[in-house]
């Protein structure tokens, strides 16, 4: 299969290309999606127009038409509780929350309708739907566009929670979040969208519920997922020059979650730090800590550890949101502190 | 309108089941019989009857916490409606839903709905899905006067005459959003207007007129059909018990409740049918006893039925979890 080097956001609307290419039931809806293209005033001019206001899904309404790419009125109540019932019928809707935080204003079709109508139905509906959302602070956004929130979801029977770090999973995941039979919500980490990556061409899928250790050691295991990936492969190449070997476990998906390759790690090197750019309070970090302490106790040499973002809101001031996500520093420095 | 003999049969043994259902469901309840809380129909059958009337398997409904009467009119299959009630493992949903969550996916009915107005949204989902595929087939979204006031509705009717979706909004407007009169929480004289919000056809008919329900969703439903678009019917109608059984209508004065019983929407249906020679008494009668027949069929079943096993606690949450 050739690879080439694409960006995060290339691989997302690579992913949804091609999908919608093999099936012509997956369908794509959200706020501004097509943004104007193949509009008859857009004609000549911009055929493209906006893909999205950060541009990810350019060039799938004028190969798709408006019939598979629609944009949606801002109602996120509608158009994610269509999503629920096109995906109870026959399609396999892709829709697309802007920003993970407007889950404020539509949570009920996720959560009470979408997570929850097979089990209701005994098993006998399934709702093979994704939801794709904005996530992570660092893009000057403030309060209300900056969240994580990941952890909100996880902790939803009959939700699956996927947040990819790097354009091949990104590419492999969303594949098969569209074509798995169960609602998805699907994290895409704003800073990444411009990083680079190897991507194979073609179609290809990465199971949900599968970590990927993504950089091997023997001194400490480092559980993170999304943008944190990147934090601690920096901090574990720091901490290299240091002598101390880091084991960097990259989650993928959050549920499911792939506990075995939590403990494996552990077991082998007998520290834990967890790093998440999620609030902290009944989050990946206290849930992935929670598991070691249950089923790998015996092999810890030293206090589990938690670099999160703090109990607060996202700051907008440039200087104070920086300090609100965890720092490459904090990692080293707290890896340090136990194995110095 | 098409309405023939056999249809007119038909939906007078529709009606006739639900209410019986509704009766029995009630004497259950009062007997202890049944866990949880029921929300009866009873009194708003010619709603869900004539509109279903236009509709096959193939088509779609969304329904309400008050969901039986929708159930019956779709062809929901009545014993396992009754099992479900009762939470046993032969019900419609295994009794992991019971009488606010009962659906049949196959059948066409996407679910009772324990959220006040949260059918509108699903429905333009089912809608979208039709007009993707090209199909015909059309979506019913049933919602109460209370769920009128949801957000969720206004997105859905305006998204759904957005996308021209093959919906029909149909609004069973039975005068109370719990205990709350109707003019106490909507600040409209007709939630038919709202239809001029949304560029759709609005009407209000008579939600105890079998005919006048089912002439105007066979105009609604056409419509949608034939890809024209979205359409909004209220039915100003009542309920004969409480928001949910063991509440007292406390709210209802006897003289209103009198009224609504001289409106009685089976009793009508009968008087003009067989007034015009369309059904006689002794067809009628038959059927009474052939649906009273099937009712108490249900109530045995059910009561025989096994409950679930614990272990089904945990299945039926993912299609695949790892």
């Amino acid at each position: 299969m050739a690879a080439r080097t694409i960006t995060f956001r290339e691989a997302i609307n690579e992913a949804m290309r091609l999908e919608m290419r093999r099936d012509p039931t997956v369908i794509l809806f959200g706020e501004d999606v097509a943004g104007g293209a193949t509009l008859p005033h857009m004609e000549g001019e911009n055929k493209e127009a906006w893909g999205g206001v950060l541009g990810v899904r350019t060039g799938l309404a004028p190969e798709f038409g408006r019939n598979r790419v629609l944009d949606t009125p801002i109602s996120e109540s509608a158009f994610i509780g269509a999503a629920v019932g096109a995906a109870s019928t026959g399609l396999r809707p892709i829709a697309e929350l802007m920003f993970i935080d407007f889950l404020g204003v539509c949570f009920d079709q996720i959560f009470n309708q979408g997570a929850k109508l097979r089990y209701m139905f005994g098993g006998k509906a399934q709702v093979p739907m994704v939801v794709r959302s904005m996530i992570g602070a660092g893009f000057r956004a403030a309060a209300q566009h900056s969240g994580c929130l990941y952890s909100i979801f996880t902790h939803i029977p009959g939700l699956k929670t996927v947040v990819p770090s790097t354009p091949y999973d990104a590419k492999g995941l969303l594949s098969a979040a569209i074509r798995d039979n169960d609602p998805v919500m699907f994290f895409e980490h704003k800073l990444l969208y411009d990083i680079e990556g190897e991507v194979p061409e073609d179609n290809y899928t990465i199971p949900l519920g599968e970590a990927e250790v993504k950089r091997e050691g023997s001194d400490a295991t480092i559980v993170t997922v999304g943008r944190m990936v990147h934090f601690s492969l920096e901090a574990a190449e720091k901490l290299a020059n240091d002598g101390v070997n880091v084991e960097v476990v990259d989650l993928r998906s959050l549920s499911p979650m792939d506990g075995d390759t939590i403990l494996d790690s552990v077991k082998k090197t007998h520290r834990l730090v967890v790093v998440d750019e999620d609030n902290p309070r009944c989050s990946l970090a206290t849930d992935v800590i929670a598991l070691v302490a249950d089923q790998a106790f015996d092999y810890l040499d030293a206090p589990c550890k938690m670099i999160t973002a703090p109990h607060t809101p996202v700051p907008f001031s440039p200087g104070l949101e920086d300090a609100y996500i965890p720092s490459v520093e904090s990692i080293v420095s707290t890896v340090k502190s136990f194995t110095g | 309108m098409s309405l023939t003999k056999e249809k007119m049969l038909e939906a007078y043994a529709t009606m006739k089941k639900i209410r019986l259902f509704e009766e029995k469901v009630a004497g259950l309840f009062a007997e202890g019989k049944l866990p949880g809380f029921v929300h009866l129909y009873a009194g708003e059958e010619a709603i869900a009857t004539g509109v279903c009337a236009h509709l096959s398997e193939r088509d779609y409904i969304t329904s309400t916490h008050r969901g039986h009467g929708h159930c019956i009119a779709k062809g929901v299959d009545i014993n396992s409606m009754m099992a479900e009630v009762y939470g046993k493992a032969t019900g419609a949903c295994k009794g992991k839903g019971g009488s606010m969550h009962i659906a049949d996916v196959d059948k066409g009915m996407l679910g009772a709905n324990g959220i006040v107005g949260a059918g509108g949204p699903l429905a333009c989902g089912s809608g979208l899905m039709a007009k993707t595929l090209g199909t015909d087939q059309v979506t019913v979204c049933f919602f109460g006067d209370g769920a009128a006031e949801q957000g969720t509705m206004h997105e859905a009717m305006n998204l759904a005459c957005c996308w021209i979706l093959p919906v029909v909004f149909v609004c069973e407007n039975n005068g109370y959003a719990e205990s709350t009169p109707w003019g106490y929480h909507c600040a409209a004289k007709n939630i038919a207007d709202r239809g001029v919000a949304y560029d759709m056809p609005g009407v209000t008919v008579d939600g105890t007129d079998f005919f006048a329900i089912y002439e105007t969703a066979e105009e609604a439903i056409g419509r949608a059909r034939r890809g024209e678009g979205p359409s909004l019917i209220e039915c100003r109608g009542f309920r004969y018990y409480g928001h949910f059984e063991g509440d007292a209508m406390l709210y209802v004065t006897e003289e209103e409740k009198k009224r609504n019983r001289a409106r009685d929407p089976i009793e009508n249906f009968k008087k003009r049918a067989t007034e015009r020679g369309l059904l006689s008494e002794e067809q009628i009668a038959e059927l009474d006893s052939k649906v009273a027949a099937i009712i108490e069929e249900a109530f045995k079943f059910a009561e025989k039925s096994a409950w679930p096993e614990n272990k089904e606690v945990l299945t039926d949450v993912y299609v695949n979890y790892p």
